[in-house]
């Protein structure tokens, strides 16, 4: 996993910010639109005017982030004409949040678009399919508008074999495709991508979903251009189709420039080592699966895939490791000491088997794991890799009652050894509210802390008592916390105290928690720099859903699901805010007189596009 | 602070035997000790407490004495938890209502039911089913086409590749049990395969590979003459004496082996599988 990913899930940029006024005039510093401003076709300025202009255009180039930009365009006209001609990258958190004719007749020299579409609940099933975020009108105004965009990266939209087409068709420049959590494509766009776009230096496929009939699947990987390409990064782990490898062979051995390449699981070791043989420069790579394809005792790899891992000098990143076989682990030990990222998230490994690999990773960032490991194993890790800015510890077992063997003991090592944790992801069965403080006190940089004790209303396993004590001490402790996920019993108390000190939280995930409206209030009245809330099966009634009008302007959705809402309460946030638009999804279309009184799920969003037209019959908008 | 709906502490009873299986099962506590089920029972208990933090898992494994005393005297460090729930991935995807969606009460508070909650725990479709059979090749949904570049799992589909420990070792090895016609076959193949591997042990100088005179043989690892004895896991996650059912029986209920020390278990505590039976008809 890259950076990015992490990026993306943040999109937050560091900067001061006061809360701004609700009034959608005024500067928004989260869209790529910072309201209305000055009509399209002012009448030219004078002379000395437009020198300013030009100026103040080749110093506004230097401008990259966003927020300032956001800024640099409320001051006046001038500033607002010049700083739209010289943004290059176009940020839409929500794709229903600006219409795309609008996006392109204010910025028009983009080169690099980030668009994101369906609320992360999607991700969990939550959202049923055909929803939306469709890509197509997007796509449509950009190739007609941006001759030099190079660059598109979309999470969470449905993009279609037509869009790539229209991408390969429109941009003679393209260079960067990175599709994360997206789905409605298949193999065919992949070709068309891979020969049409003669620039193309990266293309990553991150968790999509691709729709390839077994019959069907196109053999993409033999469609880039026979010369030597540009390609940077080659990333295709959730192509779940066999592709051709002898193609994919060739074209590593002609792209010189390639560092970073992740195979999805038809690859066993002993083509991985091939692999590695003509791109000894590669500094991430995914390995697919670790397997021998003859299986043990008849060939022996081992020594080769020593060499091969020996002679990656580069390599800083590794993961797939899917279905592993740990007798060939020994292999990685050459490059441990180099790595800064290892993903072990798809391997089943104990920690008798982790710890060899673990001890050498001095210099690890990023570790990404299964709770197979165990506590044991999360011991190794802290004792280890002292430097560790982010963790991820994933169930082998995703249900409610398996066996977790990481818990409360695990998170308390990891606190002790790893002061400089940053982020944490950390899926148990159970908790104690000491170790969160433990956490609290001994990773104060913390920014993100998310923790799934994925038996719900669960409390402390020592204490009996709820966990608010645990949150709370996040809260007060991390003072740079930006994104948290809360599980585990609580109560509005642990909400109060989130409201009260997470003042810096951009992020909200609230799942089975809570005890009634009081708890949304304090969040919403104490949270200043909320963007994004998602709730579920929580008590939260009509109530505390209208005590949060005043701030919805400032946030860019809230999601509620499985939650005491009604009709009349989200009709009552419709009427009163027109910039919003609320909508209400149901998971079976039921009868158009019918309407049923209780609201399942609500995701309301502040839009300047109004309500969308592409609504499928299960969403309602109020 | 003080709300005017019930708090859900007030519902939850004070006592510690509330297990953390959740607020539903309270009503059916004693039935719940009695009741035989899949894997590890009570973790979430008193007796927890008094056990010394060296091992983590010896908090797990603490309960349930008579299942699994020689657990606590055999060495082993690992930590994971047995594979059993191979098929046990609730169909999250295939829209399982979750059951709170009332608005009258707080009904979303208790967990009323152990049916699967759509989209809980919030784990993305490729995460799930990594702890099915150790053949599996794909986390993801059934969308695999078969493999241009064939390798062994899918030439012989009917491959039963299972995790095989040997006490000492800590790398695990996989094999396949399908390969083999009986129990001798398979006691031969685990001292071809381990052999190597724990004279290198013993002597690190020595090749894994190298057969012959040094290398000793791995014997009587069915009739427990031997210095180690073979045991497997079966679904329910319970250890079981190899040798005891007939060997087609065995493939199809075997997910896991190990190799553990003869000395390190103690005959009345191994499950055989008459013991078993016997106990599931009380």
């Amino acid at each position: 996993m890259r950076e990015e990913i992490s990026d993306m899930s943040e999109d937050d940029e560091t900067g001061e910010r006061a809360r701004w006024a609700p009034d959608l005039s005024k500067n928004r510093s989260d869209d790529s639109d910072s309201g209305p401003g000055p009509p399209i076709g002012d009448s030219p300025p004078p002379f000395s005017d437009q020198v300013l202009e030009n100026v103040l255009e080749n110093v506004l180039e230097f401008l990259t982030s966003r927020r300032d930009r956001n800024a640099a365009s409320a001051v006046c006209r001038s500033w607002y004409r010049a700083e739209a001609q010289t943004r290059r990258e176009l940020f839409i958190g929500n794709c229903y949040a600006v219409a795309p004719h609008r996006a392109v007749e204010r910025f028009q020299s983009i080169k690099s678009v980030v668009l994101k579409g369906k609320p992360r609940f999607a991700d969990f099933n939550l959202v049923p399919f055909g929803w939306g975020a469709q890509f197509e009108p997007w796509v449509k105004s950009f190739g007609a508008a941006y001759r030099h965009l190079e660059r598109i990266c979309l999470k969470r939209m449905s993009v279609t074999d037509k869009d790539l087409t229209i991408i390969a068709e429109s941009f003679p420049l393209f260079k960067d495709l990175t599709l994360i959590c997206c789905e409605g494509f298949s193999t065919l766009g992949l070709a068309v991508i891979a020969e049409r776009c003669r620039h193309l230096r990266v293309l990553d496929l991150i968790e999509d979903y691709l729709e390839d009939e077994d019959d069907e699947v196109v053999d993409w990987i033999s469609r880039f251009p026979e010369t030597t390409t540009s390609l940077e990064s080659l990333v295709f782990d959730c192509v779940t189709c066999p592709f051709n490898f002898d193609a994919l062979e060739c074209l590593v051995a002609r792209s010189p420039s390639l560092q970073r390449l992740r195979v999805n699981h038809h690859v066993a070791l002993e083509q991985l080592r091939r692999l590695m043989a003509s791109a000894p420069q590669l500094t991430h790579l995914g390995t697919g699966t670790f397997r021998s394809e003859v299986g043990f005792g008849e060939v022996d790899p081992n020594l080769d895939l020593v060499s091969a891992f020996g002679a990656s000098r580069s390599l800083v990143c590794l993961s797939g490791f899917r279905e592993i076989e740990p007798e060939f682990l020994p292999a990685i030990y050459p490059v441990c000491a180099n790595l800064t990222s290892l993903n072990f998230s798809f391997a089943n490994l104990t920690a008798e088997e982790l710890n060899p690999v673990i001890r050498q990773c001095h210099n690890l960032q990023t570790f990404w794991v299964l709770d197979s490991v165990g506590d044991e194993g999360l011991r190794a890790v802290a004792e280890s890799c002292q430097d560790l800015r982010e963790l991820r510890v994933f169930p082998l077992d995703p249900t409610e009652d398996s066996d977790s063997s990481v818990s409360d003991i695990g998170l308390q090592f990891i606190s002790e050894g790893c002061r400089k944790l940053r982020s944490i992801l950390y899926f148990c069965q159970r908790m104690t509210n000491a170790a969160v403080v433990a956490m609290s006190k001994n990773c104060p940089d913390l920014v993100v802390f998310r923790l799934c004790i994925m038996g719900r209303h669960l409390p402390d396993r020592i204490t009996g008592e709820p966990m608010d004590a645990g949150f709370r001490a996040i809260v007060m402790n991390c003072k740079k916390l930006t994104r948290l996920s809360v599980s585990g019993l609580l109560t509005d108390k642990a909400f109060e105290y989130i409201g009260c000190y997470g003042k810096l939280i951009r992020t909200l995930s609230v799942a089975f928690a809570g005890d009634s409206d009081g708890g949304l209030r304090y969040v919403l009245e104490g949270c200043t720099r909320l963007q994004k809330l998602e709730i579920r099966d929580s008590p939260f009634g009509d109530a505390s859903l209208i005590s949060g009008l005043p701030f919805y302007y400032n946030m860019r959705f809230l999601w509620m699901s499985s939650c005491n809402l009604s009709m009349r309460g989200c009709k009552e946030v419709a009427r009163n805010k027109p910039n919003l638009v609320v909508e209400v999804i149901r998971d079976a279309v039921e009868e158009e007189e019918e309407e049923i009184e209780a609201v399942e799920k609500l995701y309301l969003y502040r839009s300047l596009a109004g309500a969308r037209t592409d609504v499928p019959a299960f969403v309602k908008i109020l | 602070m003080e709300g005017e709906a019930p708090r859900l502490l007030d519902l939850i009873p004070k006592d510690r035997n509330w297990v953390g299986k959740g607020v539903c099962k309270v009503k059916n506590g004693i039935e719940e000790k009695l009741e035989l089920r899949l894997g590890l029972p009570g973790e979430e208990n008193e007796k927890e407490e008094k056990q010394s933090a060296k091992s983590a898992f010896s908090l797990i494994f603490s309960e349930n004495v008579s299942k699994r005393t020689f657990l606590g005297s055999v060495v082993t460090n690992e930590g994971k938890g047995t594979e059993r729930k191979a098929s046990g991935a609730p169909p999250v995807a295939h829209g399982t209502r979750t059951i709170n969606s009332s608005i009258a009460n707080n009904s979303s508070q208790t967990r009323t039911s152990n049916a699967p909650v759509v989209g809980w725990p919030p784990i993305r479709s490729f995460r799930k089913n990594l702890a099915s059979s150790s053949n599996s090749k794909s986390p993801l949904e059934t969308r695999d086409g078969g493999p241009v570049n064939g390798n062994k799992a899918d030439s012989n589909k009917k491959g039963c590749f299972v995790k095989i420990n040997m006490d000492g070792i800590p790398i695990g090895r996989k094999i396949d049990l399908k390969a083999y016609g009986d129990y001798d076959e398979l006691s031969s193949a685990v001292d071809q395969l381990f052999r190597g591997l724990l004279a290198a042990q013993r002597d690190p100088l020595v090749n894994e590979k190298s057969g012959g005179e040094n290398n000793q043989g791995i014997k009587g690892l069915l009739d427990g003459s031997g210095e180690y004895t073979l045991v497997y896991e079966d679904e329910e996650g319970d250890r079981v004496l190899v040798g005891d059912v007939p060997w087609k029986m065995f493939i199809s209920t075997a997910k896991r082996l190990r190799v553990l020390k003869t000395s390190d278990l103690s005959v009345s505590s191994i499950n055989t599988v008459s013991r078993k039976r016997a106990a599931t008809e009380c």
